[in-house]
């Protein structure tokens, strides 16, 4: 019996709980926030006492998680794929100290970019890393591999990644939990020296990362999650994994005639596709995201064999897999309905009404005005949208962080004054680090640190630095008399005008915090104060 | 028993709250069903959609195929029209026709009704305003939802059942208000 109606976000996370997770640690990034967010509201994690708040950024999420490892308790983090490029590197060395408590990564790829700035392929990074992962197709199996990913992590002493991908992450369905583990107790790993990668350590630990990959070779022969099925007809052999499985089946209400490699463990079964690859003439590739494993299977000479897949345009080589572009590629018959009629136009998001970042934005705007354009260097958020009409004040947009630290190499290019947009989260996730290189340097740059108290664009998680910007920015050396906290409010527009002016003629590190709370996150204040 | 189902409308406008009420409906009933929603970006006042499937056999895609969808339940007049390539060749269409402007290239009205009456099976009805009649402005989304509950295999009770579990912790005028909601929109007669 189903007795649970879960996100695939959340069952990962119920998974996890019940498998004796002992702390989350994470920073919101869609699609992967509600897995964290299920553990701060979970009555059974409360009990439990599992650690659940939010980090600053995914490195330190993955280093405390790691650490918890260490101290031998199961621990997870998760984050959104550009999140993991973020923490790459306690990711690429962890595989190498290994670890000691479960310890499992989940890592939710947006392939489609439906909110993120690209669709990079998270596999990519286990397979670097040498590190083992699982790919669910539906929310039962990510359920279930939370508990085979811790045990198999501690019988390998190896992190585990976990990759999904927005459809599952925010698709419901009816989960059936299993009996819920107890947690580990401390227990600090046996041999002391292991996770200390001085040259001499980490030559010895980098032998036995490679000597275990057999091992898990062997295991991912041998997983419930890497399925044959068998089927008479071999004109064609179909390698699919995670979520792409659902798109297949959808598409044979009556069984496939074809053999069937179902993946959802890596690294792949070697066997098992020798065999799928030898008993049929043709082979078609269904993955979700990068023709990752499309790629290994054409090696750099092609193969001898016609592969099928997003590199022959059998499906479209970028995107996210539908059942649609799956039935073009199996040449199945589509029904689409009528076509979208002309008039519907698009409706993309907007700043909402009230927004404290639209009165900044004015601000800065008209006291650009008698400057040349394209000196606003920005960053990852709500005021993101500040780059479309009707206001377009912003240039730039392309890693949490890069805001301060593009509008300082512009100042040096001589493109001053440069100016940096960030809002408070993304600031204190990695503007702090570029903050201090502008004051060494004593760069020209006017910094906004758009400050409405919340992680908004996610919905409206704690700010890591919230409470603390002015005092981060005079610790890392701004000079006080150039922090300047501003209400944006079209009351106050002229003056915020003025004191912006100024700041832009300044020689040196300027920051501005324009203050005023998310109009959305006052709202909900203002129905529980109701309540 | 199938029955795939879009939900339409604009970020905010509380498709949520119907996709929730068919799920709770759903799971009461015994059915299995994959409910794949928007998140992050888009609802700041973008178009969302959510597929909704519903089926007394194991459902694989969380995603409803091309012109497969039984019904297209929209809070929006505009954004019904959007999701037609999924609509097939029997299915039913209801909407509000309030629109929701936040776009300076939103098309007239008139337009859009005359795309409407291009559909075979459209109910097509002011939900706003016939929530504000009942005095709960804010229940436009389950009047729609109550026009569309004949189309979808899943008896009344059960919905309102659902609505008690969705909003009771908001307590019982917001119950009441949103089945009178649901009601009103069943009852209505073009
Ligand atoms: C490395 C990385 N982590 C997470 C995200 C997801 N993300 C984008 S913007 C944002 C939060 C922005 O918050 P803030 O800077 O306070 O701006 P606001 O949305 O509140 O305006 C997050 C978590 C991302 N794009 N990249």
């Amino acid at each position: 019996m189903m007795n649970l109606v879960l996100l695939g976000d959340e069952a990962i996370a119920r998974g996890a709980i019940d498998a004796g997770l002992s702390g989350i640690y994470a920073y919101p990034g869609t699609p992967s926030t509600e897995i964290t967010e299920y553990v701060q509201h979970s009555k059974e994690a409360k009990e439990g006492k599992v650690h659940y708040t939010w980090s600053a950024n995914e490195k330190t999420a993955m280093e405390s998680a790691l650490g918890m490892s260490y101290a031998g308790k199961r621990a997870m983090c998760a984050m959104k794929h550009v999140g993991l490029n973020v923490a790459a590197d306690v990711f690429m060395n962890s595989s190498i100290t290994g670890v000691n408590g479960g310890f499992i990564v989940v890592s939710a790829d947006d392939p489609s970019m439906h909110s993120s700035q690209n669709e990079q392929d998270s596999r990519y990074y286990g397979k670097f890393a040498f590190i083992p992962m699982l790919e669910p197709c539906n929310q039962q199996e990510a359920y279930d591999m939370m508990h085979y990913g811790f045990d198999f992590s501690e019988k390998f002493e190896t992190p585990v990644l976990v990759r999904i991908t927005t459809r599952l992450a925010h698709s419901r369905a009816g989960v059936t939990p299993k009996t819920k583990k107890e947690q580990n107790s401390v227990k600090v790993p046996d041999d002391l020296r292991r996770y200390v990668l001085i040259p001499a350590n980490a030559r010895k630990r980098y032998k036995i990362l490679l000597e275990k990959q057999a091992g898990l070779e062997t295991e991912s022969e041998n997983s419930v999650f890497n399925t044959y099925y068998d089927g008479k007809d071999k004109s064609l052999g179909i390698i699919v994994c995670g979520i792409a499985y659902n798109y297949l089946m959808e598409n044979f209400e009556n069984g496939i005639p074809y053999p069937v490699l179902k993946i959802g463990q890596y690294p792949l079964p070697r066997k098992k596709i020798e065999k799928i690859f030898n008993e049929c003439n043709e082979i078609l590739v269904l993955e979700d995201g990068y023709p990752f494993v499309e790629e290994m299977l054409n090696g750099f000479f092609g193969s001898e064999k016609k592969i099928r897949g997003r590199l022959d345009a059998s499906l479209p080589r970028d995107g996210e897999l539908n059942p649609d572009l799956v039935a073009k590629a199996l040449n199945l018959n589509s029904s689409q309905g009528s076509a979208i009629p002309a008039l519907v136009a698009n409706r993309p998001p907007q700043l909402c009404d009230g927004c404290s970042h639209i009165d900044a934005y004015k601000a800065l705007n008209e006291a650009l005005k008698d400057y040349t354009p394209g000196r606003v260097l920005s960053d990852i958020g709500c005021y993101t949208l500040g780059a479309l009409p009707p206001y377009e004040t912003i240039n730039s947009c392309v890693d949490m962080g890069a805001s301060i630290t593009m509008a300082k190499g512009a100042a040096d290019a001589g493109l001053v004054p440069a100016v940096a947009v960030i809002g408070d989260s993304t600031f204190s996730h990695s503007g702090i680090t570029g903050l201090l290189d502008c004051v060494n340097d004593k760069t020209p740059v006017t910094i906004f640190i758009l400050d409405n108290g919340i992680t908004a664009m996610t919905g409206g998680q704690f700010s890591p630095g919230h409470g603390k910007l002015e005092d981060i920015c005079k610790g890392v050396g701004v000079e006080p008399e150039h922090i300047h906290v501003l209400n944006p409010l079209s009351r106050h527009h002229e003056e915020n005008v003025k004191i912006i002016k100024q700041e832009l003629e300044y020689n040196g590190v300027s920051v501005i915090i324009p203050r005023r709370i998310c109009i959305v996150e006052s709202r909900k204040m203002a129905k529980e104060r109701k309540k | 028993m199938k029955k795939d189902i879009i939900l339409a409308g604009v970020g905010g406008q509380g498709i949520v709250s119907i996709a929730a009420t068919i799920g709770y409906a759903a799971v009461a009933e015994n059915l299995f069903f994959k409910q794949s929603e928007v998140h992050g970006m888009s609802q700041r006042g973008g178009a969302v959609q959510s597929h909704f499937r519903l089926s007394d056999k194991e459902i694989f895609s969380d995603l409803i195929p091309l012109g497969k969808a039984d019904i297209i339940i929209s809070v929006e007049p505009m954004e019904a029209l959007r999701y037609l390539p999924w609509l097939s060749k029997n299915g039913w269409l209801v909407t509000n026709t309030e629109p929701y402007i936040n776009i300076p290239d939103y098309p007239s009205l008139d337009s859009i009704m005359t795309e409407f009456s291009k559909i075979q099976n459209v109910i097509a009805l002011n939900a706003d305003k016939i929530a504000k009649e009942l005095k709960s402005s804010k229940s436009a989304n389950m009047v729609v939802l109550g026009a569309a509950s004949p189309y979808l295999d899943i008896k009344f009770e059960q919905l309102e059942k659902a609505i008690h579990t969705l909003f009771g912790r908001k307590g019982e005028k917001i119950v009441e208000d949103n089945i009178k909601a649901l009601r009103a929109g069943k009852d209505y007669k073009p």
